[in-house]
């Protein structure tokens, strides 16, 4: 029988909080599905990419975007209205969404954004190691950085708080080795209260950044750093850990973990608002020691900025700019140890799949001795053995622009031998901008854009784009057409071939197209051997679900 | 469960010392370097310790060398093993074993892949779940547990075998350190 007892026990355990051991980025989709965000926007980009994947298997509303500008433009429309969005991408992906982002600082949101940026120090997996916290100087807005994946979890919903309290984008920084390390998070019910529903209300001069609206825009923005700051000075964000009296440390994010390890006795403060700063308790914490060392992975950012308002700390040596900390070079910069350090252990590095369907493509390549203006994606591989098939990769959709631009400039013998290699994903990121300009500046000799499309965005793990026709859940989308788009441009030779199939078809095709002085594109068209299987489970699920919804609609059933 | 009859032994409770069991797997992408270590941290989180886990993704996966670092113990800070400083290191491929080795510390016990030939598994995927199972003879944590973990991060029709490579594995270890 049930007793008032047993019923309350049941109820009590329904709402204790949820425990996991997950990854940061797990954690920060959760805080956002927990906090009822509206609405997750990004491009893939390690170590950012399971954020919006994670948000979406439990239940949030997620959606891959082209690229990064557009992904934050949506969500600046859904903050406008009222909405708490999330919007993510991997520290490179912030320079492409920089344009909006320095402006929406400006106009403020309605509802609440926040914009993960997932930074890569030691370069795990990116073509740079910029450090972002740059950006929320330059653009203005407030930056918080978790250390661990319940801070993941407790920043992103600050992050929300904050920036429904002073209506203004927030910036969560967070790093590879956060992102990806998986430690214990506890949930919280309804962490915030709930979300207003979404509604239009005009402000004019507040959102149209015409030079006479953006100059008070610019005062009001400069108002509310001011505030924050302050706000900052006392916020739970920012933790001082007591200990010994003579060594004080300076540190946040994932440092913070590897200090507390290197140097258990050390009294540690430990920064989770990066920008601004709280430069009055940052000085009356340094002030109590003899010594004060700034610990922080990537540039002297802290460092720069606390010595410029006049309070004497101690940086790291320069060698520690480069690459990820751990607990040794820790242990090293505190010891101010600026020996050579052992070089890394050997590792075997990646390489395409045995099985890659651009196994022939680079192959030709190497043999036509082509000159390959590259760009970012597994294919970028082909610089390696066996191929060395790639002389340029810089940054997503740069092929094209680098390609013509080579063209333009060298001997025509040497400038018929250019080609430009870009993957399907990274076509619709940014190539498109690149095929116009083909079109638009031909070079004399013309030009040669060899799209790879193996049907899914491969080396960030198998995600959709618009080139596929499917949304991020593999659900049916919109279709957009690679080679469609480039006819439409006026492209004078579009054609589309599968180069494990007809190798030799291929790399006839590609002999005449270099020959010629016209602009063409070749669509290299063959599934990744990792995702086929998956991609025809998701092509007859669509097309299954297709027909019943069909046979629903029509409302009439089969005699 | 039995009682695992020598070699460097880590409680569920705590580590050598009472501290950190460091744990370091290694191999090739594609191995299932990572699944084996998901499913370590998983356990360990089952049986209550604190735990973190650390590793690199993305462009690693294609081929290259993976490695995956558990840490668990009362608590854990940073989520990457210092120098030296792995109690136990789980290499999956022969060619990974030269070039990891100075993870591991002195006492430390390493588990290479002929420990379990794969020709005598019923699936050769199962490497990594077998060469588990050979940690597991140096972990005290209950049987039950392992097999949820297990049951937890691989699909249904893959149970029964990964519960006979861990069953494998753990003989394998037991026969070493009786030898």
């Amino acid at each position: 029988m049930e007793t008032a007892d047993t019923v309350q026990a049941a109820n009590a355990a329904a709402t204790v909080p949820e425990r996991g051991l997950w990854s940061g980025d797990q954690a920060v989709a959760a805080a956002a599905f927990d906090a009822e965000v509206a609405l997750g926007t990004g491009y893939p980009g390690t170590p950012s990419t399971e954020i919006l994947e994670a948000f979406a298997a439990l239940g949030g509303r997620a959606q891959w975007a082209p690229n990064e500008k557009v992904a934050l433009e949506v969500g600046l429309g859904a903050a406008f209205a009222g909405a708490r969005v999330l919007v993510t991408m991997k520290h490179v992906g912030v320079n492409v969404a920089a344009d909006p982002l320095f402006t929406a600082a400006y106009t403020g949101v309605d509802g609440a954004l926040v914009l993960v940026s997932a930074d890569d120090p030691g370069m795990a997996s990116s073509q740079n190691e910029q450090d972002n916290r740059r950006y929320a100087v330059a653009a203005g807005l407030p930056m918080l950085e978790p250390a661990s994946s319940q801070e993941a979890y407790d920043f992103t919903i600050a992050a929300l708080e904050l920036s429904g309290r002073w209506k203004i984008p927030v910036l969560l920084r967070m790093t590879t080795r956060v992102c990806h390390s998986r430690s214990i998070v506890r949930r919280r019910a309804a962490p915030l209260p709930p979300a207003p529903p979404p509604r239009f209300v005009r402000d004019i001069r507040g959102r149209v950044m015409i030079p006479g609206f953006a100059r008070p825009a610019h005062r009001r923005l400069r108002q509310k750093l001011h505030e924050i700051e302050g706000w900052a000075e006392t916020c739970p964000l920012n933790v001082r850990r007591d200990g010994d009296r003579k060594l004080g440390v300076i540190t946040a994010g994932i440092s913070f973990q590897h200090v507390r390890e290197a140097a258990p006795d050390a009294s540690v403060l430990k920064l989770g608002t990066v920008y601004p700063l709280p430069l009055d308790l940052i000085r009356a914490f340094a002030a109590r020691f003899e010594r004060c060392v700034v610990v922080e992975e990537g540039d002297p950012f802290f460092a720069d900025a606390i010595r410029a308002a006049g309070i004497p700390v101690e940086a790291k040596g320069e060698m520690y700019r480069f690459g990820e900390l751990n607990v040794d070079r820790v242990r090293r910069i505190l010891a101010r140890d600026e020996s050579p350090e052992p070089p890394p252990a050997k590792a075997k590095p990646p390489e395409l799949c045995e099985a890659c369907p651009y196994h022939p493509v680079y192959g030709a390549l190497q043999r036509m001795d082509c000159i390959v203006a590259g760009d970012i994606g597994c294919y970028t591989l082909g610089v390696m053995e066996p191929y060395q098939a790639m002389d340029t990769c810089v940054a997503m959709g740069a092929s094209v622009g680098v390609g013509l631009g080579l063209r333009h400039v060298l001997p025509e013998a040497e400038a018929r031998r250019v080609v430009s290699v870009i993957g399907d994903s990274t076509f619709m990121h940014s190539g498109l901008n690149g095929l116009v300009e083909m079109v638009y500046n031909p070079p004399a000799t013309g030009h040669v854009l060899l799209v790879l499309d193996n049907g899914t965005t491969a080396m960030t793990g198998q995600q959709e784009h618009p080139g596929t026709g499917r949304k991020l859940d593999h659900s049916q989308a919109g279709h957009v057409s690679i080679e469609g788009m480039a006819r439409a441009a006026g492209v004078t030779h579009v054609d589309v071939v599968d180069p494990v199939r007809d190798p030799a078809g291929f790399e006839r095709l590609l002999r005449a197209r270099l020959a010629s002085n016209d602009v063409s594109v070749i669509v290299a068209r063959r599934p990744c051997v990792l995702a086929a299987a998956d991609i025809r489970h998701y092509e007859k699920l669509n097309a299954d679900k297709a027909a019943a919804g069909a046979c629903s609609a029509c409302g009439v059933e089969d005699a | 469960m039995p009682e695992p009859t020598g070699g460097s032994r880590a409680g569920a409770a705590a580590g050598p010392g009472g501290g950190v069991v460091n744990v370091v797997f290694a191999g090739l992408g594609g191995q299932g370097v990572i699944k084996a270590s998901d499913i370590l941290a998983d356990a360990v989180f089952r049986a209550g310790l604190d735990v973190k886990k650390a590793e690199i993704h993305g462009m690693s996966q294609r081929g290259g060398s993976v490695t995956s670092d558990v840490r668990f113990g009362p608590e854990v800070l940073s989520p990457m093993i210092p120098e030296g400083q792995a109690d136990f290191l789980v290499v999956l491929a022969p060619t990974q074993v030269e070039n990891n080795l100075h993870v591991l510390r002195k006492s430390g016990v390493l588990f290479q892949p002929d420990l379990v030939p794969e020709a005598s598994l019923p699936n050769r995927r199962s490497l990594n779940v077998a060469l588990l199972g050979a940690l597991a003879h140096h972990l005290s944590i209950p049987d039950e547990i392992w097999r949820a973990s297990i049951r937890g991060a691989l699909p249904e029709r893959l149970h029964d075998v990964n519960f006979k490579a861990f069953e494998m594995g753990r003989a394998a270890a037991r026969a070493r350190a009786a030898a």
